[in-house]
């Protein structure tokens, strides 16, 4: 019993980071109908910016408060800007281009990302995996019975910026001015243009947004994880990817629950059947949930235009 | 998809590629090919990986450029063919046909391990095609990675696939012979297919699906049929691979192999086989070239080691900078002999 709900601990503490990484996937595809399969490398990037942060501010500031919200704030401004670069440069003179396209230099982009940080010239990392230095020191911060159940800070604490993060976002998107911006670009970005809204701005600030937040996730994923890579983005953002599929990418809330299915799933397979098998069984349940709902559990399949 | 670009030219059966011809000049050139090198390990090494992707670009192109359904997951079928053709291959491994020379034996064992291979592999494409019939676009684009990488975990989990350490000991008995039949087979297969009744409904639903249904195509059985044939031939490349390297292991079929395919595929032109052929020549060429070129300049031998690591984020960036500056890749949906020079002779136009 109690190992039964430490890992339905474990599955939401986890299921919360691929939310947030979730999140941004599905508002880019909100906006723009767009799969940014770079998003998993922009948080990767993120990731290594917090790194050269903390090392920048050495061991004693990095564990201050001050010191952990700089870390974010670089790591979460240098994403937005990235993310503009990306979306200015690459996919905006794309706008009017089939849609394979975009998603072909989403592809792109997601490897010249993963791969180039690989590189060991210059200032690039390299490929060996690096620990992520301990910015939130670990606690136990819940106990239940003779450690049973452990529940971690930084567990409660991604949980809790996951839930404010969706409940912000849910009131972007429906109770703010920019927020029925971005519904009528979603819409038909080019009525939406005719009406005078200023649709390529719109767009680059969703972008900025959603490459923000993935950062945001990356650092918390970090924390959790303390080993970071240059193919963390690949794999962290693919699971990412698949929740926001399984969820209805485009849907807000969907997004979020279907990361915490896939968190819980994964945490399960690891804790009853063999870890091994995690992967096979996030991309089964994908498949088995597209094929009996092509839209996602809460998406609309969109009708055909002739 | 790309309604702009295509109809222009539905392509038709050069009349070259009709009758005994090809044959006629494939056989001998083979023959010559494997002679000639037989001094020269690393030469034949090349030009089969240059033939094995070759045939995964030709099959990917059936289904990513002919039939306009993308999928991401070439490498899983590839891995399903090697591996099968591997453990069938090693179970008859002591066997040979009695009153054959040792040498025909084997390659009538090859033939026999491919095929099944092969066959198995199509199963697969048919159980990714179903899906296929209610995905669109992304969707299916995004179920073939995830079949892709189902497998991927399956062969690293199973015994009989010899889990991560992958398996050894297959027989090498793969030549240039068998790679340029299979080379020949599949792109006698894609063109014949290309100028067939059945290319043109695989083109009709490429340039839009709802029209190709409303006029009476039964697009459902031909995308099945684009993703059979297409990982048929997938199967056979991963089966000849299993048999000229010396171990194969999970880590050689991942998401990374298929993109390699991709970027092959949407290099040459979605739609156009022989634009497949010179970029999957060209891109297993690019980085043996550069290897080369850095050690001939008298770079320190780092940088040609690096060449590995760059060619990587290299495809990445090659990726975007086509599809910003020529989306329809280097042919479009032509074919080699429409894009020559006008200086050069060429066949007369109209449907062959």
């Amino acid at each position: 019993m109690s190992q039964l709900l430490q890992h339905l601990i474990n599955g939401l503490a986890s299921g919360t980071i691929y939310a947030l990484v979730a999140l941004g996937y599905t508002m880019v595809y909100g906006v723009l109908k767009l799969i940014n399969f770079a998003h998993g490398d922009v948080m990767m990037v993120g990731v290594y910016m917090g790194y050269a942060t903390a090392f920048a501010l050495g061991k004693q500031a990095q564990k201050s408060l001050l010191g952990v919200v700089l870390i974010f704030l670089v790591a979460m401004g240098g994403c937005a800007l990235l993310g503009f670069l990306i979306e200015r440069f690459a996919y905006r003179p794309l706008r009017e281009k089939p849609r394979l396209t975009a998603l072909i230099t989403a592809i792109g982009i997601s490897f010249a990302l993963s791969y180039g940080f690989q590189l060991d010239i210059g200032f690039l990392p390299g490929a060996a995996p690096r620990a992520f230095p301990e910015i939130i020191v670990p606690t136990e911060w819940l106990i239940i019975g003779d450690r049973d159940v452990v529940v971690w800070n930084w567990q409660v604490m991604s949980l809790l910026i996951a839930v404010g993060l969706m409940v912000g976002l849910q009131y972007l998107v429906f109770k703010t001015r920019f927020g029925r911006a971005m519904r009528a670009v979603s819409y038909d970005h080019r009525v939406a243009a005719l009406m005078g809204i200023p649709t390529d701005r719109v767009i680059a600030v969703t972008f900025m947004i959603g490459s923000a937040l993935a950062a945001g996730a990356g650092l918390l994923y970090a924390i959790k994880d303390t080993s970071v890579s240059p193919l963390m983005g690949l794999y962290v953002g693919l699971k990412a990817f698949v929740a926001a599929v399984i969820g209805g990418i485009g849907h807000v809330p969907g997004a979020v629950v279907g990361a915490l299915l896939l968190g819980l799933v994964e945490e399960f397979v690891v804790g009853y059947a063999a870890s091994t098998w995690r992967d096979a069984v996030a991309f089964g349940i994908l498949i088995i949930v597209l094929l009996a709902k092509p839209g996602g559990l809460f998406g609309r399949v969109a009708a055909e235009k002739v | 998809m790309e309604s702009s670009s295509a109809p222009a030219s539905v392509p038709g059966i050069p009349p070259a590629l009709r009758g005994v011809l090809p044959a006629l000049v494939a056989i001998p050139i083979l023959v010559l090919l494997e002679w000639g090198l037989a001094g020269a390990p690393f030469a034949t090494y090349l030009l089969s990986i240059m033939g094995v992707n070759v045939i995964l670009a030709v099959s990917l192109n059936i289904v990513n450029g002919m039939t306009g359904q993308f999928s991401i997951g070439h490498a899983g079928f590839m891995a399903v063919g090697a591996y099968i053709a591997g453990v069938v291959s090693l179970s008859l491994k002591e066997i040979a046909i009695s009153g054959l020379p040792v040498v025909v034996s084997d390659q009538v064992f090859l033939l026999l391990c491919l095929l099944v291979g092969g066959l198995a592999a199509a199963v697969c494409g048919f159980l990714v095609g179903l899906p296929s019939l209610r995905l669109r676009g992304d969707y299916l684009a995004i179920v073939t990675l995830g079949f892709g990488e189902i497998i991927r975990v399956v062969v690293q989990n199973t015994d009989a696939f010899g889990r991560a350490l992958g398996l050894s000991g297959i027989p090498q008995t793969a030549g240039l012979g068998m790679v340029g039949f299979w080379v020949f087979v599949v792109v006698l297969v894609a063109r014949r297919l290309a100028g067939s009744s059945h290319g043109r409904s695989l083109w009709a639903i490429r340039e839009d699906e709802v029209a190709a249904e409303a006029m009476g195509v039964d697009t459902t059985g031909y995308k099945v049929r684009a993703f059979v044939i297409s990982s048929f031939f997938a199967g056979v490349a991963g089966g000849l691979f299993a048999h000229f390297v010396p171990i194969i292991n999970p880590g050689s079929f991942t998401f990374v192999k298929s993109m390699e395919v991709v970027v092959m595929v949407v290099m040459g032109g979605l739609g156009s086989t022989t634009g497949a052929i010179v970029a999957a020549m060209f891109l297993t060429l690019l980085p043996e070239a550069l290897r080369s070129g850095f050690t001939a300049m008298g770079a320190e031998g780092s940088l040609a080691q690096k060449v590995d690591q760059i060619r990587m984020p290299v495809y990445g960036l090659m990726l975007v900078a086509l599809m910003l500056l020529r989306p329809q890749g280097l042919f479009g949906t032509k074919e080699l002999w429409e894009v020559l020079p006008r200086w050069l002779p060429r066949r007369r136009k109209g449907l062959a």
